[in-house]
């Protein structure tokens, strides 16, 4: 029995082309609501004060912190996290890049990686390494050092390009 | 380009096991979690650095709708420890508190924000005491004790060792140095918080899912501080690490804390830490002041090291003993020291406590070793990376301290970086502000010692094996993102012949999985790569008795391959692995093997020989080339060449992974990371904060070459050493001799930032020494050292007595 | 987690009824814009208004209008981002689109608004820090506190201004619209900044900011140049811009404004006189350079030690004065 009155609004989100109602307290922020009332746990937090990007979803197509965004603030868009980023099973080519050449290792920090990135090749289909690394500039990693990120991004690129594309053997195996 | 592999999974590019859950967001980290009727813990943490706790009045936070229990330090009365030697930590905050930041109290409510604004209704009162502040203060201050033990005063421990005959050492000695180094401390940031969630069910038993890299120590943890709640019925479940890098090594205030509120709830109650209080965890790396007399001959061989280091431990004890004797143990497992000297001192202070990171302990004595190396070079007019080729430690043979070096590959990776970057080109020879530097490092693959003395194995794997052609596969290992999941079912899959995916890992569950030891110190894919192994052969021995007899083949001419178990010189006479399971099962029964690994005895018997000691040891070598600006100080490393014997890569992805990640993280300690606290509003971390510890973005990273070279060692599985923590180790030394390179000024700490080498530039402008470094070190009286006699002394690994001494015309001690 | 406070959320769709709003609010209520600086500041209980007013919905905030000719009218909620990457605005003016560019990150950027990155609250060491970590130093001046930690004698708060916009729209003297119920007013941007960490702005907390009023480019050059330890993510430790007119290569007016090295952006009044009625030569720009050091008077509140940041001033200038000149950033500037 609590002396506050905590009233929750009550509206539709569209997430991953979903609508879904929900209710949450206003001041929720888009991460709580999407973690915590949609049981959407892919998308993380590291810090939750806009320091290092874990929490990026896509919101009408643009990457931004879901941590510094109100829930209330999502009514009325379009909001992409990393579970909707496959097609019934079928996984985007930059997640199956990722798995593939480790660009995901503790994978804490992936699901924003992959969410920067695909906003970024819908923008742009052959991003140089420069225009990979200011993209993603707003998304911290500890484990990988970003270069397997790029070049799965690279390998993505291609392949959704309809290039046939593969891994360079020394990204795998180093240097002779 | 022609890869030589004998193996069929070992050594190919499998894609990791939990790559597709991680990609997908389906991966569940501890905060992930969620049980029905679960509450939420919060932390009250103490805003001073150092009092006693004179009163706690927790009454109104009781009564705050919405809370469910409150617990103080007397609710957990036992104290923990990672250590058997420190067990100086309780849960909640018993009598004094320690650092601004240590817990003193536990709210479980209903939800976060509540269990948040009751914090603020808990009062506490403290009784201020002298804050110590650095390892300088702590030197000098014998009361009041941070803690009631100790070797004296506030100096936690004291290390004295000596190896063979100093004296005489430095006697055969054309050139010596004597440097001050200084390595900052800096913690392990990663991107995952830590988070735990405790359940305790109705029949009276525990299950705590947590971001633990050590779920056997919480376990242990756990059973002591919880007793009279058996350990039996109590389940420790590692979740995925988001990083781990030995900063979730230790067991934790806030796992045991939910545990017993779980226990004084009945409900399940988590915990996620903010990224503020993963700082006050920290267990990061120690800061360090190191002395180094080093004695050479002119071609630049070392005839006597005497090496000093002191620690500022921070307010608890952690793993820091080992931490202190890790910054004197491996500086003689690359260039052959003849004569070693190891003086190792450890002090408390008023801060948050320093324990394992990434290298634990050695990355700093490898800065001092390898930068004053390069001024020997310097000093010597020979070349950094001819002289480090010339003194190489031999195979198979053992050190000064009485570590079993085996295969050592460094030469062949100084040759690597030294050709990749044209070093000869350009090592002295760039326009100013130009420069390269060189560096080499090594790292054990494994402990030789348990945390706890036992005589038990460090790792243990079982397999179950299905009718349906599936493998079970069990072990206490945790995933932390090095890909620890993904080589236990690739050795199993290359022994027994199946895919890797056929293979159903079961780890990190301490009620379903034998003990591993943990994922730190790099000894999973050595340890259990070698009792997946055992496992794996023990199947395979049963399998092809069953098998043979069925096919009137003898065993030993059975192949396990794609999924088929058959005769080698006719392939069509076989069956599939599902039916050969069965023909087992059918003989033997229900199925199941075990394998097991401890590593070898280690040589040296004396106090303190069990850290060091390791099966096998990684070697790393890089190049790194630097611009820096002359009129700012500002450093931008351009490019760095790395290459790492790895002895064999088993899953190529994911150690060249490691080995770009070692680098990545070696850079942000080398230029910008840095545990920073302020004494003027009292001892408080600068900025614990993401913003404000800097680590380095996409735009920091430069372009990596790296060179894997396999040369196998016997003690490895399939040759495997260890790659997740050695490739970090020799980038900060380069990148500070590359900066001597590029612009003529010696940086002798860690971080090497602007402020610093402008600092040193304008000191060379004005004709000073143009040197920026340590000047002094804490007055340390140093015990009596327990002396040794080298292998090629005829020693026996054991500490000389008084008589030996006298018979080995051993100087008498300073 | 961090947690936001609880408050109440209003989204108005007009000028006019967010104006409305916030009079009927009182004291205790906000605008928030992007949200990127006052989020994090409430979740440390920095800032704790009872009531936010969100202007996400106003969209006539987010309009631009006008040409280089005449001036570039910038609505205050355009995104940092559409202000950097807009091609008009990197061909004009290219200084604010750096500016902008620079700022944070990318992803922040998408959120942050130039009106926002305007107002940006003051920053200091002790203050942007949670709320415990404030108790236990007693707080701040600016804060809950009687004490600034940073000059624990002073009379007044020495936080840091730190943003990267204000510089600029000062040096190229841009104005910027202010509304409120009782009507609106056009002021220079200079004179919307205070020298003073907790009053930093000269604006009624009623008043709204809705437009930037960029002047017509007839002649006037100006460029930016920022520091900070890493490429993205950090606020400036010293931020310049300078603007300079030319009839042919000689110099005939200029303005140097330096930023993060005070409570409001520092105008190096003494550099800028020197290159009145001369050519635009390295000897000048490191004349003026060395000018601008003694107005730079950084503390020790934000990273970087305040004697090398001082250093600086004198390099960073210089950057921004070459780029003026030659229309890029010399090689040796990489972040």
């Amino acid at each position: 029995m609590t002396k506050k009155t905590k009233k929750k609004v009550h509206l539709t989100l569209t997430v991953n082309g979903e609508e879904q109602e929900v209710a949450f307290a206003p001041h929720k922020t888009l991460l709580e609501v999407l973690r915590e009332d949609m049981n959407l746990t892919g998308t993380k937090h590291g810090c939750e004060l806009g320091e290092c990007g874990t929490c990026t979803v896509l919101v009408d197509g643009r990457p931004v912190l879901s941590c510094l965004a109100l829930g209330l603030d999502g009514e009325g868009k379009e909001i992409t996290t990393v579970e909707g980023m496959d097609d019934k099973g079928r996984l985007h080519p930059l997640q199956d890049a990722f798995a593939d050449l480790g660009a995901a290792q503790c994978g804490y920090c992936t699901p924003g990686f992959l969410l920067t990135a695909m906003a970024l090749l819908e923008k742009n289909k052959k991003p140089t390494c420069q225009q990979m690394k200011e993209a993603l500039s707003g998304n911290l990693c500890r484990c990988t050092g970003y270069i397997k990120i790029y070049e799965a991004i690279e390998l993505a690129a291609a392949r959704m390009r309809g290039v046939k594309a593969e891994i360079r053997q020394e990204s795998i195996y180093g240097e002779e | 380009m022609a890869r030589k592999n004998p193996y069929k999974t070992i050594g190919t590019p499998v894609r990791r096991i939990d790559g597709r859950s991680k990609v997908t967001g389906q991966t569940k980290f501890a905060d992930d979690l969620v049980l029905p009727r679960m509450l939420f813990c919060k932390l009250l943490r103490s805003p001073v650095s150092h009092a006693t706790i004179t009163s706690v009045d927790i009454s109104k936070a009781l009564a705050y709708p919405g809370v469910k229990a409150v617990l103080t330090g007397r609710d957990l009365p036992v104290p923990f420890g990672i250590l058997p030697v420190s067990q100086d930590e309780h849960s909640l905050c018993l009598d004094k508190v320690r650092f601004a930041g240590d817990p003193v109290a536990a709210v479980a409510a209903i939800d976060e924000e509540t269990a948040f604004e009751a914090l603020d209704l808990i009062k506490v009162e403290y009784g201020k005491l002298k804050e110590i502040d650095s390892m300088f203060t702590a030197a000098d201050t014998a009361e009041p004790r941070i803690h009631d033990y100790g070797d004296i005063g506030n100096t936690h421990k004291l290390v004295a060792l000596e190896f063979g005959e100093m004296e005489k050492g430095f006697a055969e000695a054309d050139h010596i140095r004597e440097d001050l180094f200084f390595f900052e401390g800096n913690t392990h940031l990663p991107m995952e918080q830590h988070a735990a969630l405790a359940f305790f069910d109705p029949d009276g038993k525990l299950t705590i899912w947590s971001s633990t890299q050590t779920p056997h120590y919480l376990h242990r943890a756990l059973a002591k501080v919880l007793a009279p709640l058996a350990a039996s019925h109590i389940r420790v479940i590692a979740t995925p690490n988001g990083g781990g890098f030995g900063g979730k090594s230790d067991p934790f205030n806030h796992e045991i804390v939910v545990s017993k509120l779980a226990m004084v709830t009945g409900r399940p109650v988590k915990i996620c830490l903010t990224r503020e209080e993963v700082f006050y965890c920290h267990r990061g790396r120690h800061p360090v002041l190191m002395k180094s007399k080093i004695g050479v001959k002119k071609d630049g061989s070392i005839t006597a090291l005497d090496f000093e280091s002191y620690l500022d431990g921070g307010g608890y004890g952690s793993y820091g003993v080992a931490s202190t004797y890790y910054t004197g143990a491996l500086q003689t497992v690359t260039y052959k020291v003849p004569n070693y000297k190891f003086n190792g001192a450890r002090f408390f202070t008023n801060k948050p406590p320093c324990g394992p990171k990434r290298g634990h302990g050695t990355p700093q004595p490898r800065f001092a070793l390898e930068v004053q190396l390069d001024k020997i070079a310097t000093d010597l007019k020979l070349d950094p990376a001819e002289l480090r080729l010339r003194t190489l430690h031999p195979p198979n043979s053992l050190t000064a301290n009485y570590l079993k070096v085996g295969t050592i590959g460094l030469g062949e990776c100084i040759k690597k970086v030294v050709a990749g970057s044209n070093w000869r080109e350009k090592y002295g020879k760039l326009p100013l502000g130009k420069g390269v530097g060189i560096a080499c490092s090594s790292y054990l693959c494994g402990a030789g010692l348990p945390i706890y003395w036992n005589n038990m194995p460090q790792t243990g794997v079982q397999l179950k094996l299905d009718r349906s052609g599936g493998v079970a596969v069990f072990c206490g290992e945790t995933e932390i993102g090095q890909g620890s999941d993904t080589v236990l079912p690739m050795v199993v899959a290359e022994i027994l012949g199946i895919d890797t995916y056929d293979i159903r890992v079961c780890v990190a569950d301490t009620d379903l999985t034998p003990v591993d030891l943990g994922s730190y110190s790099s000894r999973v894919t050595l340890m259990m790569g070698n009792a997946a192994i055992q496992a794996a052969e023990r199947a395979k021995e049963l399998i092809s008795k069953a098998v043979g007899e069925k096919l009137a083949v003898p065993a030993s001419q059975l192949a396990f391959a794609d999924r088929r178990v058959f005769n080698v010189s006719k392939p069509e006479q076989g069956m599939s692995f599902a039916e050969a399971v069965v023909c087992a099962e059918a003989k033997f029964g229900t199925l199941g093997t075990t394998g097991s690994y401890s590593p070898p005895i280690s040589h040296g018997k004396f106090k303190g020989a069990g850290v060091g000691p390791s099966a096998a040891y990684s070697y790393s070598a890089c190049v790194v080339e630097v611009d820096v600006n002359p009129a700012t100080g500002i450093v931008v490393v351009d490019k760095v060449w790395m290459a790492h014997d790895v002895g064999r890569s088993i899953n190529p992805t994911l150690v060249m992974g490691q080995v770009e990640g070692s680098i990545y993280m070696g850079l942000g300690e080398a230029l910008m990371e840095e545990m920073a606290y302020r004494n003027n509003v009292g001892v408080v971390h600068k900025f614990p904060s993401m913003l404000e510890y800097k680590s380095p973005t996409t735009l920091e990273m430069p372009e990596c070459v790296t060179y894997l070279v396999e040369d196998p060692d016997p003690n490895g599985p399939f040759g495997a050493k260890e790659v997740g923590q050695g490739p970090l180790l020799p980038i900060m030394p380069a990148v500070a001799n590359a900066v001597f390179d590029a612009v003529g000024v010696r940086v002798d700490e860690i971080p090497v930032t602007p402020e610093k080498v402008l600092k040193a530039l304008k000191l060379k402008a004005k004709g000073k020494e143009p040197r920026v470094g340590p000047t002094r070190l804490p007055t340390v009286v140093w015990p009596e050292p327990i002396r040794v006699a080298t292998p090629w002394q005829g020693g026996d690994g054991k500490a000389l007595s008084g008589e030996e001494k006298r018979r080995h015309a051993l100087p008498t001690p300073r | 987690m961090m947690r936001l406070p609880k408050f109440t959320y209003l989204q108005p769709r007009s000028i006019g009824e967010a104006v409305k709003m916030i009079s009927d609010a009182g004291p205790t209520a906000m605008f928030v814009s992007g949200g990127t600086d006052l989020y994090p500041n409430m979740k440390r209980r920095q800032q704790v208004p009872k009531t936010v007013i969100g202007l996400g919905r106003v969209r006539d905030l987010s309009r631009k209008r006008g040409s280089p000719a005449e001036g570039v009218v910038l609505g205050a909620g355009m995104t940092l981002t559409r202000v950097c990457e807009d091609k008009a605005m990197k061909a004009a003016y290219p200084a604010l689109a750096t500016a902008a560019g620079l700022i944070a990150t990318p992803l922040i950027r998408n959120m942050g608004t130039i009106g926002g990155n305007l107002l940006l609250d003051t920053r200091c060491n002790y203050y942007d820090q949670n709320y415990e970590w404030r108790k236990s130093i007693n707080f701040c001046m600016k804060k809950d506190g009687d004490i600034c930690w940073v000059a624990p004698s002073s009379p007044r708060c020495w936080a840091v201004q730190s943003s990267d916009c204000v510089p600029v729209v000062v040096a190229i003297g841009a104005k910027v619209k202010l509304v409120s119920r009782d009507g609106e007013r056009l002021i220079e941007a200079k004179d919307l900044y205070n020298d003073d960490g907790i009053e930093y702005l000269r604006k009624r907390p009623d008043e709204l900011l809705t437009e930037i009023h960029l002047p017509a480019v007839n002649g006037w050059k100006a460029a930016f140049a920022k520091l900070r330890r890493r490429g993205s993510f950090d606020f400036p430790v010293l931020n310049c811009a300078a603007w300079v007119k030319l009839a042919g290569t000689t110099v005939t007016e200029a303005r140097i404004i330096i930023g993060a090295v005070g409570s409001h952006p520092i105008e190096a009044v003494e550099a800028a006189k020197l290159l009145i009625g001369k050519p635009l030569t390295d000897e000048q720009i490191k004349a003026a350079g060395d000018a601008a050091f003694a107005p730079a008077k950084p503390l020790d509140n934000t990273d970087f030690m305040m004697g090398w940041r001082k250093e600086m001033v004198r390099h960073y200038v210089g950057l921004a004065l070459r780029e003026v000149r030659d229309g890029r950033m010399p090689s040796t500037f990489k972040v």
